[in-house]
């Protein structure tokens, strides 16, 4: 006898949205762990010097790897070169777009903007549709019919996500929503949270795109040559993988509807050259409770807060071990998710406050 | 209360770069201390989503919302781009006697 499988509705357009509105899920107050103040202000200090260093760093390895897959174009060896590229642009420009995006990498605002734009083009992410949408996933972090940015609704489509992995359905619906942007169009959830005063900046970015896009395709016909493309636009597919390895940690499994990131976001711990190209996002309870504290502050945060949070998980054989196992349960049981455990030492959300009670009834 | 003019707090209850939150008469403001012992005064909520603006960081004559990190101008009350687009009212305010006075009108 088969299983009934009843999808939840995660449209921003659907009737969960006005739902959560109603049971006070939508903009709501959320749990925050209390840290000092005179601490809190330090953890949020901005500096050019991280920020500037890891960028020449990134640009730098960029050019160095590009230039030598380009050398090495037309013999094996250059593989390894355009694997390192690959992961440079399509996943380092993910954490790149993140952190610029909040404002937060760079002391001076400028910097911040000029990354955020590099990094938009190369992930292929509208800087001003995503800004908008991202500011959603905070005010609204995996609540069903608000969050424009759950990547695994229940039940999963297990295709999909492996497809995310070389950007083999996200890219091309990327690239299709870039020309409707340049015909000047917008969907219906991306006016549910784009104002419409932001709206002309989206068409605008949208155009200079399509001619990038364009005299790259030019080239590698002059050149009778894919080489072009190697460096602009594919690797955002075959550069992928890391960005959403390192992503699908972030919520994937845990509660949705709750207010309260300890309970709907994960931290891992992670090796060194992964915190670099995540640009230290391991750390996504604390940057989801404490947005304003720049990455390179996050493991201090972190050492702040830990005592108040569910155990890091120490690895991300640690992180998957509990992914793989939950996705293959919600395929027959969406209702299924991981609950994370609050230690001893946590303070607790006061019930009374709490709207998923009143979602509940 | 003289002058429509209220006693706020201590001008030293706030740290230089620095803000507080002050409610009154059911309503929320935002006092800010700039370098040079500044102070300046606005809504307490972010105009983008009702944040509490006192949560935030104080950069220069910035306050960026702890939420969205939307940036306001705290002299003028100015939007500085997305995702805050609405600016903050903005209150006068002195300082008398140590103490920090607004004037809510």
């Amino acid at each position: 006898m088969g299983v009934d499988v009843h999808p939840r509705n995660y449209s921003l357009t659907g009737p969960l949205n006005a739902r959560a509105v109603e049971v006070g899920l939508a903009n709501a107050e959320w749990y925050r762990t209390s840290i000092p103040r005179k601490q809190m202000k330090e953890l949020m200090q901005r500096s050019d010097g991280r920020a500037t260093r890891d960028t020449l760093v990134w640009l730098g390895l960029l050019v160095l790897f590009g230039g030598l897959g380009v050398t090495f174009w037309g013999s094996w060896l250059c593989v390894p070169f355009f694997l390192a590229y690959g992961v440079l642009y399509g996943s380092s420009g993910d954490s790149r777009w993140h952190e610029c995006g909040h404002g937060t990498a760079f002391k001076t605002q400028w910097k911040n903007e000029a990354v955020y734009q590099i990094a938009c083009f190369m992930m292929v992410r509208n800087p001003a549709v995503w800004r908008w949408s991202h500011a959603r996933h905070h005010t609204d972090t995996i609540i069903v019919g608000r969050d424009p940015e759950i990547i695994a609704p229940r039940p999963p489509q297990l295709w999909k996500i492996a497809l995310a992995f070389f950007g083999l359905l996200d890219v091309p619906q990327a690239l299709g929503a870039m020309l409707r942007y340049a015909a000047g169009r917008l969907n219906d959830a991306e006016r549910d949270y784009i104002p419409a005063g932001e709206q002309h900046k989206v068409f605008s970015v949208a155009r200079i795109w399509v001619a990038i896009y364009a005299a790259t395709l030019l080239a590698c016909v002059l050149l009778h040559s894919i080489l072009p493309l190697m460096l602009i636009g594919l690797p955002r597919f075959y550069g992928a993988w890391h960005h959403i390895m390192t992503g699908l940690t972030q919520h994937i499994g845990l509660a949705e509807d709750v207010l309260d990131h300890r309970l709907n976001c994960r931290t891992v711990y992670i090796n060194p050259l992964s915190r670099f190209v995540y640009w230290n996002m391991n750390y996504h309870v604390e940057h989801h409770m404490f947005p304003m504290v720049p990455y390179h502050a996050l493991p201090r945060l972190h050492a702040a807060m830990k005592d108040d949070c569910p155990p890091p998980y120490p690895s991300f054989w640690a992180a998957y071990k509990e992914i793989v196992p939950t996705l293959l349960r919600q395929l027959r049981d969406p209702e299924y998710f991981v609950h994370r455990e609050l230690p001893p030492t946590a303070r607790r959300m006061p019930a009374s406050s709490s709207p998923q009670a009143a979602a509940a009834e | 209360m003289a002058d429509g003019w209220i006693d706020a707090c201590a001008a030293d209850d706030i740290d230089e770069e620095d803000v507080i939150r002050f409610d009154h008469t059911g309503r929320t403001f935002a006092i800010y201390r700039t370098e040079g012992d500044r102070y300046f005064a606005t809504d307490g909520l972010c105009t983008h989503e009702k944040v509490h603006l006192a949560d935030g960081f104080v950069m220069g004559t910035i306050i960026e919302c702890p939420k969205h990190n939307g940036r306001f101008d705290v002299r003028t009350g100015e939007a500085k781009g997305a995702p805050v687009c609405v600016n903050l009212a903005t209150y006068p305010v002195k300082v008398e006697a140590g103490r920090v006075l607004l004037q809510i009108g």
